[in-house]
């Protein structure tokens, strides 16, 4: 038997969303899927078949737990309900990583169901930092905080993304989860160099790598706008984007994202199988296996 | 910008872009904006379709989305867990004018709504029938039959669980408007809707207030207690006999 403690951390190679109409393909042949991410919320009823595959599945994968309800970046206090659902998922599933967004998605008690951005500015920070702070205190772990994909800019913003997340993880022992494919979507939206923004990123501090699709649009200027979609391939710049990620930061948890039109396994399977090309060479050696 | 403006804004398209909200060059950003209000508006209305499959048979795919905007503004979800988004659609539906004309759409709701509850509730052991059978009578029915977690009762002036058949199984439309007192059960994972015997709405109501099987039968109109109790073991409905302790 092994460490425990050694056991429950993702390990450096491709896992996926899990979505239940592939529980019987992931049981037959994962392969090359490593590791599993569930959306905290689908997995806070009280039993039946969602927590059954569950269970299921953590006796053979390790499984990533990420949250998209809490509102970390709201302006009022977190859901203190929500925080202690969190708890009990995190307490009697034990996984091996724990995250959620540089967002906000509860207003007044409303929950509006999407990443909302937010301001970067001393004030935000304050409050994004006692958040996570409560977080990792009530979950008793540290979490990843993922970069998010933004459409908007905020006059009051005075701090850039990247300076901001890293103050937020140095003030509380967070860890970062880098979205690739959101990093794409937010610089081409601001007009920013995406080669810039990874070249820059406190690579050390990530867990985790999140890769998805996203859908094209136009602004108002008829410049591209991006839309992050989690509902198709991921694209080749993205994945040329990965891959100098994994050139700065080495081998991490890569996780494809699909959520939506949802394909068949062998598709998910091969987004999968291209993440694990790009980290086969870099695996360092004595890695989890 | 604060998130009460940006929250405004956001479900209601005939207000303005939050002041300050722009784009890289600090303009004015409407289409960039309009992304928010999109993911709102379609994640909302999506979890409301997979949530209403047989509401929306009923009105059409069209009708339903345009109903699902004027719903989630009217109700925008109080909790992260969309799964049970739609508490409020039964009422919604006894408001909403243009479907007046649907006398039976709430309690299609109501339905759709206890079969999401049953999916996601608490798993329990069974009682086993020969349990059941080797209890002396007396005992039995001092004794109080305790429902699975997962059972719902809805009592309906229509017949709407004919209704939900009809759009979920081929099965033929009701003949007549009577109404159906119905059981949900979730024998195993998946919730099975089971309509009861004439009469014994009454009783499964009086087993789920705690009432012993001698009261519960005492304030129930005449049923087929054999059948009723055969439809409760067979769906797994009851997960425990709870007996007084002697006195």
């Amino acid at each position: 038997m092994l460490d425990r403690a050694a056991e429950n951390i993702l390990p450096p190679k491709p896992g996926v969303g899990y979505k239940p109409q592939h529980f019987s393909n992931i049981l037959a042949d994962p392969d090359p899927v490593s590791w599993l991410e569930i959306h905290a919320e689908n997995y806070m009823g009280d039993g039946g078949r969602p927590l059954a595959q569950l269970r299921h599945l953590a006796e053979r994968f390790p499984v990533s737990v990420h949250g998209v309800g809490l509102s970390i970046g709201g302006e009022g206090p977190l859901d203190r309900d929500h925080l202690d659902r969190l708890r009990n998922l995190v307490s009697w599933l034990d996984p091996a990583s724990f995250s959620e967004h540089l967002a906000w998605s509860t207003h007044d008690a409303e929950f509006l169901n999407d990443l909302l951005p937010l301001p970067y500015t001393e004030r935000t920070l304050a409050r994004v930092v006692s958040h996570i702070d409560q977080v990792q205190e009530t979950l008793g772990r540290r979490m990843l905080l993922e970069n998010p994909s933004v459409y908007v800019e905020f006059a009051q913003s005075s701090l850039d993304e990247i300076a901001f997340l890293t103050e937020i993880a140095r003030r509380t022992g967070c860890g970062l989860l880098l979205d690739v494919n959101n990093v794409y979507v937010s610089c081409v939206n601001r007009r920013q160099d995406p080669q810039d923004y990874i070249r820059r990123f406190p690579h050390a501090l990530v867990g985790e790598i999140h890769l998805g699709g996203h859908d094209e649009d136009r602004d108002d200027t008829g410049q591209p706008l991006l839309i992050d979609a989690h509902g198709s391939e991921v694209v080749d710049p993205v994945w040329q984007l990965y891959a100098r990620t994994i050139d700065f930061g080495g081998a991490k948890p890569t996780l494809i994202e699909w959520d939506n039109d949802v394909p068949d396994w062998p598709i998910l399977a091969a987004e999968a199988a291209r993440a694990a090309g790009i980290l086969a060479p870099v695996i360092p050696a004595g890695a989890p296996a | 910008m604060n998130q009460s403006d940006f929250r405004a804004a956001l479900l209601d398209p005939d207000l303005p872009v939050p002041t300050g909200v722009t784009d890289p060059e600090g303009r004015p950003a409407p289409r960039r904006f309009n992304v928010y209000r999109n993911n709102v508006t379609a994640s909302l209305t999506e979890a409301l379709r997979q949530a209403f499959p047989v509401v929306r048979a009923l009105v059409g795919e069209e009708f339903f989305t345009a109903m699902a905007q004027v719903h989630l503004r009217a109700y925008p979800p109080r909790s992260p867990l969309l799964m049970f988004y739609g508490e409020d659609m039964p009422q919604f539906l006894r408001d909403f004018a243009p479907v007046s004309h649907l006398g039976y759409l709430p309690d299609v709701a109501r339905l759709e709504l206890c079969l999401r509850r049953a999916y996601h509730a608490a798993d329990a052991a069974p009682v086993a029938v020969d349990v059941l059978q080797a209890l002396p009578p007396d005992r039995l029915m001092a004794a109080r039959l305790v429902l699975a977690p997962a059972v719902r009762l809805l009592r309906s002036d229509w017949p709407v669980h004919a209704i939900w058949a009809a759009n979920t199984r081929a099965a033929p439309p009701p003949r007549e408007m009577r109404g159906e007192d119905v059981l949900v059960a979730r024998p195993a994972y998946d919730p099975l809707p089971i309509v009861l015997p004439e009469g014994a709405g009454a009783f499964v109501d009086a087993l789920a207030k705690g009432e012993t099987l001698a009261e519960a039968i005492d304030i129930s109109p005449e049923f087929d207690l054999t059948a009723t109790l055969g439809i409760l073991l067979s769906a797994n409905a009851i997960t425990r006999i709870q007996e007084e302790a002697a006195p």
